[in-house]
């Protein structure tokens, strides 16, 4: 196994299950700081539950999750968010009566101090922290070239446009561990050559770790450092995705032979 | 305010006066991060400079040339300044070239330093730059991106803006004491329907002279706002945004993004706007489109006051008498509609509008009047520094380009239009046998247009000089005359005539895709796409339809009306600049597109009725595809010839 000292996660023989169904089966996974991680794998292989596991969601029945070379425990959600991690939803998860400004400074929520008095005065502190909060949505805003839908309701956007949104969202909480759940699905072509340039931006500009499920093989191979199989909860494979893509188990899980 | 352009005859002189008398009014905006930042004269006056002397440190000398490329960027416009105090030309290039054609020019023009917008610019010259050896340097504005890129010859010019320390001021003061009004203030290189660029010289005198003319004619001062939106390399841009702020010290704002650009200009509420009759016409399309959708209500009151618009609109804004009803109505119709609207476009404080480049329908022209628009038609030209002539105030005619610009001289020969003026550019540079042959000895420029002068003194354009030809039968064939009328209806984006030594006219038509695709939702028509769309039986109907109208029209003209469409198809794709259809300035590349086409020109006066094509595109990233389809071709009921009487 790779040293420890660069690994922000470390997921050691995980086993999760729903009453009699095993979702996660013996899994090792970790996650290198700085890496774009793909998990992959065929329709309920565990993809899901894997992220679920990682974001602290799911607690597994045995195993153990460190974080940051530090066991972690049962955790709350706003807790999982003060850690770092931000994720965003396969089937998009905005407040769609919001601007896209508006769900984007929701992002920056847990960031935020509260005084009630003041905030209703808008006066001093808050002022001054509104303002930077605004200011680095307005910086995420024009990262992700979003100007022109600041103003907008998503519910009037269109899919692609929400999805960045949501992307936008994430990263207003200016995580070190960034979780996407199909990040592409259901884009065009152009939509998804945009999208990874934004997740390889994110990536190499913040520094930003990001693991992804993504069903679109070329995706995968083009953006990913490292691929992860699961099959029917079992970790197939793990490597580059050359690596990966000449493995003999990864081929039979899609193929559907042996 | 009166300022005697003799003594501040170049623009470093120009400005570092306006640095004093407006030195805290806004001189530039840009909307960045969400909220719209301003310089003021001194302080742009200021990082000119700055700008400047960085520039020197880098070598750049007196008469060398910079190139600036990017969209409206106030770093690219402090940029230009700079490279004016220095007496360095600055030498734009249009954004949305590819490598290759900013490679001609950076070639061609010497350049040494190129300042640049963002990473997709700094990209495209990388990929040429070994091909360049005089260039040195690649400044870019936006650094995202950029990060990583090791190469030695990229700076941010954000680093030099930002430096205060052993600034030479008084040395760049002797500088600006040393520029002179014949001096080269912007080369600028002109798109080319024919062959390569050429590099136009614009003099400070050319620009200051015609410029402070215009500001007279029009009464521009401190107090306007414009959107500088267009390309910083075409002429207008420079004149409009640059020269006559310059001149008349009001504030040229820079929108966001392309994408923001409607809703920076409802913010701004600009006084003084240009546009190609494309926007205006895109803009017109888009209204229509969506009161389509509008409450029936709404739709009739809308119906209803257009009407009276239409009707009284026009001659309230000449100032024309009015019977009191069509006033009271009108009144209530600027309550309800025409004063919404305006809003809603952004346009509610202009106070004139210019439209030049192309042609532009009749109809859409008058709407906008109607509306209290005061849209004027501007014909001009890179090499006249844009003024050749301009309609007046309460002299408007949807049908001439106006009569000849204050301190222009028109003439017509051999049914060429040309003219004289101080606005003459100082020759293409580089290119002596080009400049004979455009200006002649006595100063006349040749513009390449058909045209006629009427007896109000209005002229009026018919077609490029070189496209009029002949039908077989003898009579006169002016394609673009037929594509313009084409194109006015809304669903025809773009239409190629084909004619001149033939028996009759056929032409391709581009559909709107906007408007085409609007219809065909409400008529339940499917699509998979553009492709698609363009092949339905039910588009080439809808197309005949616009094309009977035409050759209705056609057919009450005098001269042209053997030119009616006999047979015509709808091509399978988008004609594009990326594949050189287009001109940058997207005017049709006749030669080009015959050329390419030929079998469906063909096609066109055989007998077929469909035809097979493949053709190769370029996508904007350089990668090239190619697409097929098997085109319909359909033929046209021709009318008879109406006499006037008739």
């Amino acid at each position: 196994m790779t040293s420890n000292k660069n690994q922000l996660m470390d997921i050691q023989k995980v086993n999760l299950s729903f009453g009699g169904l095993k979702a996660l089966i013996d899994v090792d996974l970790h996650i290198n700081s700085g890496e774009i991680l793909a998990i992959i794998g065929p329709n309920g292989a565990g993809k899901s539950s894997m992220l679920n596991v990682i974001s602290g969601i799911y607690v597994p029945q045995t195993g153990i999750v460190k974080w940051k070379g530090k066991i972690r425990k049962k955790i709350a959600p706003h807790d999982i968010a003060r850690l770092g991690i931000a994720r965003t939803f396969q089937n998009i998860a905005l407040f769609r009566g919001m601007s896209a400004l508006d769900n984007i400074l929701t992002g920056r929520n847990i960031l935020m101090k509260r005084n009630l008095l003041l905030e209703m005065l808008y006066y001093g502190a808050s002022k001054t922290q509104e303002i930077e909060h605004r200011k680095k949505a307005e910086e995420i805003i024009d990262f992700l070239e979003i100007q022109s839908i600041r103003k907008t309701p998503v519910s009037r956007l269109p899919y692609g446009l929400q999805k960045r949104v949501e992307l936008g969202r994430a990263l207003a909480l200016e995580p070190e561990l960034l979780l996407l759940d199909e990040p592409m699905a259901g884009m065009n072509m152009e939509e998804k050559e945009d999208m990874c340039r934004f997740v390889l931006d994110v990536n190499e500009q913040f520094g930003t770790t990001i693991v992804l499920i993504e069903h679109d093989m070329g995706v995968v191979m083009d953006i990913s450092d490292r691929v992860a199989v699961l099959d029917y909860g079992i970790k197939i494979a793990d490597g580059t995705p050359d690596e990966v893509r000449s493995e003999q188990k990864v081929i039979d899980a899609y193929l559907g032979a042996g | 305010m009166k300022r005697d352009y003799n003594i501040l005859n170049t623009f470093p002189k120009i400005l570092k006066n306006n640095a004093e008398v407006f030195s805290d009014r806004p001189c530039i905006r840009e909307k960045e991060y969400g909220i719209w930042q301003t310089l003021t004269w001194s302080e742009f006056y200021n990082k000119a400079q700055i700008l400047a002397l960085g520039l020197k440190d880098k070598g750049l000398k007196r008469g060398d040339k910079i190139s600036i490329i990017g969209d409206n960027r106030p770093a690219l416009y402090i940029t230009i300044a700079a490279a004016q105090l220095l007496g360095a030309v600055p030498v734009p290039c249009y954004q949305d070239s590819v490598a290759e054609e900013i490679k001609y020019i950076l070639e061609h023009a010497e350049v040494k330093i190129v300042v640049v917008e963002n990473q997709e610019q700094v990209d495209k010259v990388l990929e040429i730059l070994n091909q360049l050896p005089k260039l040195n340097t690649i400044f870019y504005d936006d650094p995202r991106g950029l990060e990583n890129y090791k190469n030695k010859e990229i700076e941010s010019i954000r680093t030099i803006l930002n430096n205060n320390e052993n600034l030479d001021f008084s040395w760049l003061e002797n500088e600006i004491e040393k520029t002179s009004q014949e001096e080269i203030a912007v080369m600028l290189y002109t798109s080319g329907t024919t062959g390569r660029p050429k590099g136009v010289l614009l003099s400070y005198y050319n620009i200051i002279s015609v410029t402070s003319i215009a500001s007279e004619v029009e009464k521009i001062d401190v107090s306007d706002e414009i959107i500088a939106y267009l390309p910083m390399a075409w002429v207008g841009d420079n004149i409009f945004c640059v020269a006559q702020s310059y001149i008349s010290g009001f504030c040229v704002n820079c929108p966001e993004s392309r994408d923001t650009l409607p809703i920076d200009l409802r913010e701004i509420g600009p006084t003084y706007y240009f546009a190609p009759p494309r926007v205006w016409e895109g803009m017109l399309t888009q209204l229509m489109v969506r009161m389509q959708d509008a409450a029936r209500l709404k739709l009739w009151t809308f119906n209803y006051f257009m009407q009276v618009a239409k009707k009284w609109g026009n001659d309230i804004l000449d100032k024309k008498p009015v019977p009191f009803l069509a006033r009271f109505l009108y009144g209530l119709g600027y309550l309800l509609v025409y004063g919404p609207l305006k809003n809603n476009l952004g346009l509610t404080r202009v106070r004139m509008a210019y439209t030049a480049g192309e042609a532009m329908g009749p109809d859409t022209f008058l709407f906008y009047r109607s509306l209290g628009i005061n849209l004027k038609v501007l014909y001009g030209q890179t090499e006249a520094t844009v003024f050749v002539s301009l309609h007046r105030d309460g002299d408007v005619d949807p049908n001439t380009v106006g009569p000849a610009f204050p301190g222009v001289d028109i003439k017509i020969e051999n049914g060429e239009v040309m003219y004289k003026g101080t606005g003459v550019f100082k020759g293409y540079y580089k290119n002596e046998e080009a400049t004979k042959e455009t200006i002649d000895s006595e100063g006349w420029v040749k513009t390449g247009d058909a045209g006629v002068i009427d007896k109000r003194g209005h002229l009026k354009i018919i077609d490029r000089a070189k496209d009029v030809g002949k039908l077989n039968s003898g009579k006169m064939f002016a394609p673009k005359y037929i594509e313009n009328k084409l194109k006015f209806c809304g669903i025809i984006k773009e239409a190629v005539a084909f004619g001149d030594n033939k028996d009759f006219v056929t032409c391709f038509i581009n559909i709107d895709l906007e408007a085409v695709a609007s219809w065909a939702e409400r008529n339940n028509v499917a699509y998979s796409g553009y492709i698609d769309l363009a092949s339905q039986d039910q588009v080439y109907e809808l197309i005949s339809k616009e094309i009977l109208k035409v050759n209705k029209d056609l057919s009450k003209d005098e001269e042209l009306y053997e030119s009616q469409i006999k047979r015509f198809l709808i091509l399978h794709k988008e004609l594009d600049a990326d594949d050189g259809e287009l001109t940058r300035t997207n005017k049709v590349r006749r030669g080009l597109i015959s050329e390419r086409y030929g079998k469906l020109v063909n096609a066109l006066y055989n007998k077929d009725k469909t035809c097979f094509i493949e053709t190769e595109v370029t996508f904007e990233d350089g990668k090239k595809g190619s697409i097929s389809a098997d085109l319909k071709i359909q033929d046209m009921d021709i009318y008879p010839q109406e006499s006037e009487a008739a």
